[in-house]
């Protein structure tokens, strides 16, 4: 078992094993997007209340749920880095982040469109607002405080505890619509009971979520690469690799 | 299907295709970002070991 672990964990191996899956998470990201895109815009019916804006669901909830998940990943593999000393956890740590920011961006930006006909303004500092600006400057400050180390290892670590201690704040983005009283609406698709939006509505959800699932696959496969090639420059086997 | 309704999104149209039009956009900026990245770092790596050699020689 700890050798087959470490055979994966070491850096030639993950990147080899990276390049061969990058591909089957790429088409089908796309396949999925542009299925649930033309679903979203075309096939689903418009909402009785929201008329055709509530379509904005689409890019808005999959981005925010993103942001979230990614952010999860990132501490979780910050973690792993700084208690087992695995030096590919960190590198996936970096390599999530960008990805998590422009999600988190894409949640706060389609939000904000969203909110200005439904909610006549752009912006009100509420809990769930203010909360996911929060992350997306948790982001910027995980990726700032990395470029700010030249040694790749203190930058690690330093970064990893940001991370970690970071992770608080997606609970708290999470359950900020019943612990205080905001305008975003509380959630309609993850209550346990049943969802609060029809069925047909809700398939197109379910394909741009995965299709985003996808896409971070890829662009985890591609960074974490790139991760690696940064780390590795003057291992052996870079050499015999390329 | 009409198409100018469906252009018009039942009046949303700026919010509507601003948002998609954005979140397209950033995905795009992010796939070449990556792709740009680690094609940097590969580059830069081959260069290296190509001086190295050199020097060895």
């Amino acid at each position: 078992m700890w050798t087959w672990f470490h055979k994966f964990a070491s850096p030639p191996h993950a990147y080899r094993l990276l390049g061969t899956l990058a591909p089957w998470f790429g088409w089908p990201a796309l396949a999925l997007i542009l299925l649930a895109a033309w679903w979203g815009l075309v096939e689903a019916p418009a909402d009785y209340q929201q008329g055709d804006a509530f379509r904005i669901l689409y890019v808005h909830a999959p981005s925010a749920w993103m942001s979230m998940f990614t952010y999860v990943v990132m501490a979780v593999a910050a973690a792993i880095g700084l208690i087992w000393r695995i030096k590919l956890a960190h590198a996936a740590a970096a390599a999530a982040a960008p990805i998590g920011a422009s999600f988190t961006f894409l949640a706060l930006a389609t939000g904000s469109i969203w909110g200005k006909p439904m909610w006549g303004t752009w912006w009100v500092w509420d809990a769930r607002l203010t909360s996911e600006l929060i992350l997306l400057f948790l982001y910027l400050g995980y990726m700032a405080l990395r470029s700010s180390f030249d040694d790749p290892q203190r930058a690690d670590r330093a970064s990893a505890v940001l991370a970690i201690v970071g992770v608080i704040n997606v609970p708290i983005i999470h359950y900020s619509v019943e612990w205080w009283t905001t305008l975003h609406q509380p959630a309609s698709v993850t209550k346990f009971d049943r969802p609060s939006i029809d069925i047909s509505m809700l398939i197109p959800l379910f394909i741009m979520i995965a299709g985003f699932q996808f896409y971070f696959g890829w662009a985890i496969c591609r960074r974490l690469r790139g991760e690696i090639l940064r780390r590795e420059r003057n291992a052996t086997w870079l050499k015999e690799a390329s | 299907m009409d198409l100018q309704n469906f252009l018009n999104m039942g009046g949303y149209a700026g919010y509507v295709w601003t948002a998609y039009g954005l979140t397209s956009l950033v995905l795009v900026l992010n796939w070449w970002s990556a792709r740009r990245r680690e094609s940097e770092e590969l580059t830069s790596a081959r260069r290296r070991m190509s001086i190295e050699k050199e020097n060895r020689t």
